[in-house]
């Protein structure tokens, strides 16, 4: 009998699902893959900056093990450390990959890899392909799959939709119920495993810098079998973002990488031309209260000092909500080279040219660290088993995730030119453990009784008629826009426990509106509609998570920010006390006297602080929503201390 | 203001006739076509007050990298997301790319174009995803080019431009000329050089370019696209004189 391949079904064709579908390919594996749309067109395309690899080709003293550091502290210690740590030493070999694949990264003099600075570090480890990225790395990506799929290897499902998991009476996933998005036909695939590399959920905000892709349904599908969902609650806002009806499009912090200035007017209400006030009259407030890091400090501390500017100083530009991001000192030529880009997108949408006007820009919501559970197995010395099953799985045996879609690898704060790493590195990962889980399994999926498919498929059936006969009085694209700003109003930078309880209330009230939606469209043939209503529910429940586990979060940290229990921080103090701090009480008794005033309370604060929160938040689906409780996380290599950047 | 007028060429199905809808919505400062068409979801009534489903698109990243939305806007063909209101003359007109089959609205099929980059192997063989080193390295003009032609987002803009492709023949077209002319390029692709030039001198190949040159002024990244169309049929006519030597 002739030894069957095994089969995985990867969702998602961004960087995650690309990287995956090419180890897997490399492996051996059949390989389906599901997207909405040829899988070139999506959302990783919008990453603009680089990726971050140590390779200190700059004499700097960079290295793999300082990236971990700087990743984890920016991550406010919410990050599982041998994960990032193994992440980041593969960094420089997943870069050359890329490389070798033909990206067209920026070159020395000489011919080799060029690296710039980007925030959260004092180092040039970010490579770069002009400033579209990710554009160029899934198009490398794209073009291996293409190769594979060339070969028969990969079969693409494009202008599909992941509905669910098809989990069989043991809880293991035996394959997914699939959408066609042209017929409207339903049906079912067996795989031996199943990989959701589908994202972020940007979309639950209604306007963000994400694609409109981005709706997290098919994790909070996974959710709602039962999977656990973790760190919901940190969604990271981008703190240069061009505002926007539709869209908030990007403005990469590879702009501040390159020397750009954020500021504004000194006088509140200035209404001069830019260019007309003078050096004097403008308040550099990133660099005048962060020295060290200046522009460059991480995106959460960058999006609070510019909310703190515009809505307690009042000091946007003309009274309005937006700060200057300034490049005009370069030349045009050094801007094109570097930014053009971006640059072209500015232009596009507002009709100013930044390289002779400075740009106007916003937080938006950008990220979320946040994600589906997955789970990792540590080889005891501070790295990862490679070749562990256990990498990337969800809590559903069988069911994996990886990318923007699992929460592990950046945790409260991600840094910029992190997240195509984390992409592509998870991706290569997940590749790798579904085809050891799927080797390991005895059933194959396609021997599993072809009843625990159908089953599947007569829910999803029912579930899309139901939703197709829907005839009430709420426009679901207008229901989405409510629960959008919703959100960006209560559960955005500054977070208060009043308004997030009353939020969740008022998501119930959307819920049961949400009964009341009417399908628009009951055709047959391309109808987005059912889509959109069955990705509504499940946008809805994913804000569930999010504002509950915001809610229930008393504490600052990275990018949830609760001014209420901000711990303090002593002006003058200096994050090296606190290790001495720990090991002083590990022998004496410490006194106030043996640090500066205000330390030691701020010290002790800060110890019981952690003891309480610094864990990982588990939603897990009961009565209709989240059920709350938290995880340890593994700090075993770096002790987490008070972060600062100035 | 004036409400923005929106005259949508529509079809229910790839075998449908086509017909018109227009539909009106408010004007909004900074608004572009895909704004417009997202306010027509919330709100499908015609111009009449006839209830209809909501207009059918495509659109992704809303910033022009994905290349999804490309329609023809007043009769041009481009990316809709930024077309903006303030900067087209009204009433606008909206309707598919005329020159790939027409899914449903102004959704079109454009797998030809991905099926072109399978026939003209255009990707590098690397010899794994395992640690090897370094890629090779290369002068940072050369990287300059290639980045350049590497922007193409596969809209479709250069075919539905072109006199020369057309719905039922099989030219290849200016968008995957280019590719080819980027793989070769590369240090390592250039190793399966010839194989992507035997593709590009089949039926529908370079020499049936028509040098209408109008490809190269509706590409939306600017790729030099003559440029390209021009070094492919010196490297197919160099490769010609080659195999007549070598036979
Ligand atoms: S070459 Fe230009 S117009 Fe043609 S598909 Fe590529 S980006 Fe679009």
């Amino acid at each position: 009998m002739k030894k069957r391949n095994r089969k995985v079904i990867i969702i998602g064709g961004g960087l995650a699902g690309l990287a995956a579908a090419v180890r897997a390919c490399e492996l051996n594996m059949s390989v389906d893959m599901i997207s909405y749309q040829p899988v070139k067109r999506s959302h990783s395309v919008c990453a603009q900056g680089g990726i971050n690899g140590a390779m200190d080709t700059q004499g700097e003293g960079d290295s793999p093990e300082v990236h971990f550091y700087d990743t984890v502290k920016g991550g406010d210690f919410l990050a599982h450390q041998p994960l990032v740590r193994d992440m980041c030493h593969q960094a420089p070999a997943i870069i050359h990959l890329l490389d070798r694949m033909g990206v067209p990264f920026n070159r020395t003099s000489e011919g080799h890899l060029q690296f710039r600075r980007f925030g959260g570090t004092l180092f040039s480890r970010t490579a770069f392909a002009g400033a579209t990225t990710g554009q160029q790395l899934v198009y490398a990506l794209d073009e291996q799959v293409r190769k594979h799929e060339s070969e028969g290897t990969v079969t693409k499902r494009e202008w599909h939709e992941y509905l669910g998991a098809v989990v069989d009476d043991q809880g293991i996933c035996r394959g997914a119920t699939i959408h066609d998005l042209r017929t409207g036909k339903i049906f079912t695939l067996r795989g031996d495993a199943v990989i959701l590399a589908t994202g972020g959920p940007g979309n639950v905000y209604s306007r963000s810098t994400n694609s409109t892709v981005c709706t997290g349904a098919a994790t909070t599908s996974a959710y709602l079998q039962g999977a656990k969902y973790a760190n919901g609650e940190f969604i990271q806002i981008h703190p240069t973002a061009i505002p926007g009806a539709d869209k908030l499009r990007l403005m990469s912090e590879s702009a501040r990488g390159e020397g750009g200035r954020i500021w504004v007017p000194r006088t509140p209400g200035d209404s001069r031309p830019p260019k007309e006030i003078p050096e004097n009259e403008r308040y550099y407030f990133l660099e005048e209260n962060y020295p060290l890091f200046g522009n460059l400090v991480p995106r959460d501390v960058a999006s609070r000092e510019i909310y703190a500017v515009v809505y307690e100083q009042k000091m946007g530009i003309a009274g309005e909500a937006m700060v200057y991001l300034d490049l005009t000192h370069h030349r045009k030529e050094y801007l094109e080279d570097k930014l053009g880009g971006i640059l072209d997108i500015y232009r596009k949408f507002t009709g100013q040219d930044p390289s002779e006007t400075p740009m106007k820009i916003f937080p938006a919501v950008h990220y979320s660290m946040g994600g589906l559970w997955v789970d990792y197995e540590d080889d005891g010395h501070g790295m990862i088993d490679q070749n562990s099953v256990r990498n990337q799985m969800t809590s559903i045996k069988g069911l994996y995730a990886a990318g923007e879609a699992d929460y592990q690898y950046h945790g409260a704060n991600r840094l910029g030119a992190n997240s195509l790493l984390s992409c592509i590195y998870s991706g290569l990962l997940v590749g790798r453990a579904a085809f050891n889980y799927s080797k390991s399994m005895d059933v194959a999926s396609e021997d599993i009784s072809s009843s625990v498919y159908e089953g599947e498929e007569t829910i999803w059936n029912n579930r899309f008629e139901g939703m197709k006969r829907m005839n009430g009085k709420e426009n679901p694209y207008s229901l989405h826009s409510e629960l959008g700003e919703l959100l960006l109003e209560n559960v955005l930078i500054v977070r208060e426990n009043s308004k997030l309880s009353s939020t969740l209330e008022k998501l119930e009230e959307i819920e049961s509106r949400f009964k009341d939606v009417k399908c628009l469209d009951t055709t047959h043939w391309s109808n987005p509609m059912p889509s959109f209503i069955n990705q509504l529910r499940c946008m809805i429940q994913l804000s569930k998570i999010i504002t509950k586990g915001a809610l229930l979060r008393n504490e600052f940290r990275g990018a949830h920010y609760k001014p209420e229990f901000d711990l303090q921080q002593p002006k003058n103090f200096d994050p090296h006390e606190y290790i001495d701090y720990l090991e002083r009480t590990h022998y004496e008794e410490v006194n106030d006297s043996d640090f500066p005033e205000g330390h030691l309370d701020y010290m002790k604060r800060f110890q019981a602080n952690n003891e309480k929160w610094l864990k990982t938040t588990i939603a897990q689906f009961k009565n209709n929503g989240p059920e709350i409780t938290y995880d340890e996380v593994n700090t075993s290599l770096i002790t987490p201390r008070p972060r600062k950047y100035d | 203001m004036k409400p923005i007028s929106l005259k949508i060429k529509r079809q229910d199905g790839p075998n449908g006739r086509s017909y018109w809808q227009t539909f009106e919505t408010p004007y909004r400062p900074f608004a572009n076509v895909i704004s417009c068409l997202q306010e027509i979801q919330k709100s499908p009534v015609t111009r009449e007050g006839k209830k209809v489903p909501p207009v059918v698109w495509d659109c992704n990243c809303l910033e022009e990298v994905c290349g999804s939305c490309t329609m023809l806007v007043n009769g041009k063909v481009r990316q809709a997301c930024t077309a903006l209101i303030d900067n087209l003359e009204g009433p606008l007109t909206l309707e598919p790319m005329s020159k790939f089959p027409v899914v449903r609205d102004l959704q079109v099929d454009r797998s030809r174009m991905f099926e072109n980059l399978k026939k003209t192997n255009s990707w590098i063989d690397i010899d794994g995803t395992h640690d090897i080193g370094e890629g090779p390295a290369i002068p940072d003009q050369d990287r300059a080019t290639a980045y350049v032609l590497s922007e193409c987002m596969t809209c479709g803009c250069c075919l539905e431009a072109c006199p020369q492709f057309t719905l039922d023949n099989s030219f290849l077209g200016a968008a995957t000329f280019s590719q080819v002319r980027l793989f070769n390029m590369h240090p390592t692709g250039a190793t399966q050089k010839e194989k992507r030039l035997e593709a590009v001198m089949k039926e529908g190949g370079i020499t049936d370019c028509g040098n209408a040159q109008v490809c190269v002024e509706v590409c939306p990244k600017k790729i030099p696209l003559t440029d390209s169309i021009a070094e492919m049929s010196r490297e197919t006519s160099l490769l010609s004189i080659k195999k007549i030597f070598n036979s």
